[in-house]
């Protein structure tokens, strides 16, 4: 009955894990799709399958123990020294030693394979051409800001990282507050955003697409929305994508979103948010310049619609609640121009 | 089952002295009696009884939890409240249910694993007890006045900090850990001096039960690890309540230091939770598998390698801060060796249980299923010891499935089978085998359905400590499976507290030594006289009740009119002196109370502490008056 059951724990282990591997995600560990990732994804599957064959002798023999009470060693008298023959416990001395010099040596292969894939995954990031981001974590948003030698192209951004494909990409982590970290499982590992402190990290993407991440490091009451994307695209496409992010916001053209912009401005929201090309200069919130490019409202929390959006506004502590964002008092004749506003700013 | 003779040869007619001895060691009545025992036996049953009523608590805890994360976008807590029950959940688990469960079994059970009466400071032994029952009791205080902590078990600096954390929730956590790491030091100083100096004669060092090895061990680390712990608390808590910058970064203060400074402390502490255990898994192994352990040198050495290693490694907790590389290798290097001690006490049980004669009874139930589970979790540690995997796991539900596998599956099994093993001397009465069995396999099957499909979890981004997830996020399956998994693990629960209560009633009777078992404890009558042995037993050989009858031998010449033991030396345990315990007392717990309106005033006004010390000053000073010596009272 205990062979079998913990057979089947056995079987799982190695079992659910290529199930899932298989399913595929766009915050996965175990879904690679970057040099950093991928070798420690590589290093991953031969820890666990090595692991789960030491796992399973290991069962193995401790099970045997039971198969062996009925037979052979009854022979021993054991009740009079509760100790087997000088012979048998030599021969066991003998197993032990063999058990622990091959703990030793499989545990060495681990940690030089462990050591290894550091040091390349460290060289990763000597190389040159690379992309320069500094994020900065707050409670409970990302503040993105690409560098660049010439000041009028730096860019920042929120909560959305851009990066080309193939290319380098070092994040400089910063924090305004609290410790923040910094996860996109499909790329790399963590690394933690400590205020006072710039922590660094390399990444890259091998392939285009969009993939998750998430603050790992404990932050206050909404650490559980505090996600960001990272949208790998071509280099033409990542180059467009900028030079559109750099120019400042459109002015609107059609009347309800020039009311919309007049609400914006005539409002709190300009205290805490900036819209580059208008008079919003905040700077404790996102910026909202293009905010109707981003994939998410709040972090994140809710998909980029009108109706998020309004919800958000209207009662941001019901969507999030404990987030820093004041609820703003707004006429009902406003709330629809500023969401088209908005929603505008591509 | 009963002992067809007294397990030790006694002397004619002794009826008179054993008269005397009662009359010495009995206690005081009434209430201010009850609060002023000092037998170990006592002092020992209320640790385990609270700590097992706070292992309730935080079970129940845990089950908020699992229900806040069975389905995606969850309503039931809000995040205020997730967040401080997790918190709590992980505080009580940690400080006021593993740590102090292993003190309390080791009060109960090492003086009498030893052959002695009492451990070497008695009062002490009351003072550290009321010290852990006035912590949790002020926890609590805490959480019922809606104060309860909410930066997590180890309140990491800033977000603990008084910017980001105002009022007084992490002030309850922070002083919390003041008393319990008190009570946990005063434990630890008087388990050492137990074990050094009060061994029956004969017990030289190589036969010392494993179980009092690993209580040695432990205690010399509870000794380095906990002033750590106290030290990041204390310097977190006048950061919050007296304007002190220690680990405020805004104000040049360093969070990372608190970080290094807590590790320090909370990696030795896994080691000081699941050392004892280990020592529950050897006493089993070898009274239930009726064989001398394999390999006890071996097992000796490893569990004092287990205590040095455990200091060099804390910092595989930080490795996402960004440290060199150079020495995170050796972080790894030294992670990883732990495997090696740990593997080499798995070949030494294995190969004790293969050419054991088994007695497939409970206790022994839970030492497979500890093999089975330990194993698995010491597997994802070595994973995790590797820094590149590490950053993947790290602050994951990959990483909260490693740390149950391996406190759940190393310590809280190996305890299930300590009850069962221990229960028949605590009561007098065996726990029912059948009903334990039931609970053994709920129990394991609860377990690996709560914790297994937080490995893939955490595989699959799912980070720690959020209140909820949405659902494109696809976790949502497995975290109902773990919360099914949960419910049946509280099932498992009840079964036991059901067969505890029933065979407290009902249980065969048990005798003194009903497994036919090999250590001194089982000599003594069950449950224990608060003396425990009529004359002090002396120990022939590793396993003294495992030497034929005949070779048995005793002390006699202690006197009976007072509370006298015999002290040992060291590395022999040869008779030294005798040596008189103090008596009842009611000092240690007014002591207590002093201490604790320090502590807790201290909260609130520092000058508290001066009350507090003046209080204790006094308290002091009683507790050490001196009183005349028997032979002169009038």
């Amino acid at each position: 009955m205990s062979a079998a059951k913990t057979l089947v724990i056995t079987l799982c282990f190695s079992g659910l894990l290529t199930l899932s591997a298989c399913a595929g995600h766009q915050q996965s560990a175990i879904d690679p799709t970057g040099p950093q990732s991928g070798q420690i994804a590589t290093l991953f599957w031969f820890f666990t399958f090595l692991l789960t064959a030491i796992f399973i002798v290991v069962l193995a023999l401790a099970l045997w123990t039971l198969m062996r009470r009925h037979r052979g060693i009854e022979q021993e008298p054991l009740e009079i020294t509760h100790l087997p023959s000088p012979a048998t416990e030599t021969k066991l001395a003998r197993i032990v030693t063999v058990a622990t010099i091959a703990s030793v040596i499989i545990l060495f292969i681990l940690l030089v394979s462990s050591v290894v894939t550091g040091k390349s995954i460290a060289d990763l990031s000597t190389r040159k051409n690379a992309l320069v981001i500094e994020l900065t974590g707050n409670q409970w948003w990302w503040q993105v800001q690409y560098d660049n030698p010439d000041a009028s192209r730096i860019l920042i951004t929120a909560n959305e990282i851009h990066i080309p494909v193939g290319r380098p990409v070092e994040i400089l982590g910063r924090s305004n507050d609290v410790i923040h970290s910094f996860w996109v499982p499909n790329l790399h590992g963590k690394r933690d955003l400590i205020p006072s402190r710039v922590t660094n990290e390399w990444i890259e993407a091998d392939q285009p697409g969009a993939f998750r991440g998430q603050c790992a490091e404990f932050c206050g009451l909404q650490h559980a929305h505090m996600s960001l994307w990272v949208i790998a695209e071509p280099e033409a496409k990542f180059d467009s994508w900028f030079n559109a992010q750099l120019k400042p916001a459109l002015a609107p053209s059609d009347p309800a979103r020039q009311r919309g912009q007049q609400v914006f401005l005539n409002h709190e929201c300009i205290f805490c948010h900036s819209i580059r090309g208008t008079a919003a200069a905040g700077q404790v919130a996102p910026d909202l310049t293009h905010f109707a490019s981003r994939r998410g409202i709040a972090a994140n929390t809710l998909p980029n619609n009108l109706g998020n959006l309004g919800g958000w506004i209207v009662d941001p502590q019901s969507v999030k609640p404990g987030n820093h964002m004041a609820t703003v008092a707004l006429a009902s004749q406003d709330l629809q121009p500023l969401l088209e506003y908005l929603e505008g700013l591509q | 089952m009963t002992q067809p003779q007294p397990v030790f040869a006694t002397t004619e007619n002794h009826a008179a002295e054993l008269d005397q001895l009662k009359r010495s060691w009995r206690h005081p009545p009434g209430i201010t009696g009850w609060l002023s025992f000092t037998t170990h036996q006592a002092i020992g049953m209320r640790y385990i009884i609270t700590a097992f009523i706070f292992l309730l608590i935080g079970g129940i805890e845990a089950l908020l939890v699992r229900f806040q994360l069975a389905y995606p976008n969850s309503h039931f807590l809000g995040p205020d409240r997730y967040n401080e029950i997790f918190t709590i959940h992980g505080t009580t688990m940690m400080f006021l249910f593993a740590v102090p469960m292993m003190e309390g079994m080791a009060i109960y059970l090492v003086p009498l694993m030893l052959g002695t009466r009492n451990v070497a400071f008695p009062r002490l032994n009351a003072f550290g007890y009321w010290m852990y029952l006035f912590g949790c009791i002020f926890l609590y205080w805490g959480i019922f006045s809606n104060s309860a902590p909410d930066a997590g078990w180890f309140s990491y600096p800033p977000l603990a900090g008084p910017q980001f954390d105002p009022g007084k929730r992490v002030d309850f956590w922070c002083q919390m850990i003041t008393w319990t790491e008190v009570s946990a030091m005063c434990v630890a100083a008087e388990l050492i001096a137990t074990i050094f100096k009060m061994r029956a004669p004969g017990m030289s060092l190589n036969r010392i039960p494993l179980y009092c090895w690993s209580m040695l061990v432990q205690s010399f680390m509870v000794i380095f690890a906990m002033p750590a712990v106290m030290i990041a608390s204390s310097m977190l808590l006048v950061d919050r309540t007296s304007g002190t910058n220690f680990v405020n970064p805004a104000e040049g203060g360093d969070p990372i230091l608190y970080q290094h400074v807590f590790w320090f402390f909370g990696h030795p502490e896994v080691y000081i939770i699941f050392i004892p255990a280990l020592g529950f898994v050897s006493s089993i192994i070898v009274a239930h598998g009726r064989r001398q352990i394999f390999g006890y040198p071996a097992l000796v050495l490893s569990l004092v390698a287990n205590g040095f290693v455990a200091f060099g490694l804390w910092v595989h907790h930080m490795f996402a801060t960004g440290l060199p590389q150079i020495g995170e290798a050796y972080f790894t290097a030294a992670s990883m060796m732990i495997a090696i001690t740990s593997g080499v006490q798995i070949f030494c049980w294995i190969a004790t249980l293969w050419t054991g004669r088994l007695r497939m009874t409970t206790a022994l139930h839970f030492v497979f299923g500890f093999i089975a589970i330990f194993a698995l979790g010491g597997l994802t540690g070595v994973m995790l010891a590797a820094v590149p995997l590490d950053l993947q796991a790290h602050d994951t539900f990959f990483v909260v499935a490693h740390f149950h596998y391996v406190l759940i599956g190393g310590a809280v099994f190996p305890l299930m089978g300590a009850f069962y093993h221990w229960f028949p001397k605590m009561t007098g009465r065996l726990l029912n085998e059948t009903l334990g069995k039931w609970n053994f396999w709920v129990l394991f099957i609860g377990f690996n359905l709560t914790f297994f499909p937080m490995h893939i979890l955490g595989l699959k981004g799912m980070t720690r400590r959020i209140y909820t997830y949405p659902t494109e996020m696809g976790w949502g399956p497995l975290n109902l499976l773990a919360t099914y998994g949960a419910c049946i693990l509280a099932l498992g629960g009840v079964m036991f507290i059901a067969n505890v209560l029933r065979s407290r009633k009902v249980g065969a009777i048990a005798g003194d030594n009903p497994w036919d078992a090999d250590s001194l404890e089982w000599a003594a009558s069950s449950p224990p006289e608060n003396y425990n042995f009529e004359y002090l037993p002396v120990a022939t050989s590793r396993y003294p009740l495992w030497v034929p009858h005949e070779d048995r031998a005793v002390v006699t010449g202690l006197r009976n009119d007072r509370r006298e033991v015999l002290s040992t030396t060291l590395m022999d345990a040869q008779p030294h002196h005798r040596y008189v315990l103090p008596g009842p007392s009611i000092w240690p717990l007014l002591t207590a109370i002093s201490v604790s309106v320090g502590f807790a005033g201290s909260v609130f006004n520092n000058w508290y502490i001066v009350w507090g010390s003046v209080l204790t000053g006094i308290c002091l000073i009683a507790w050490f008056w001196p009183r005349r010596p028997l032979e002169l009272k009038p």
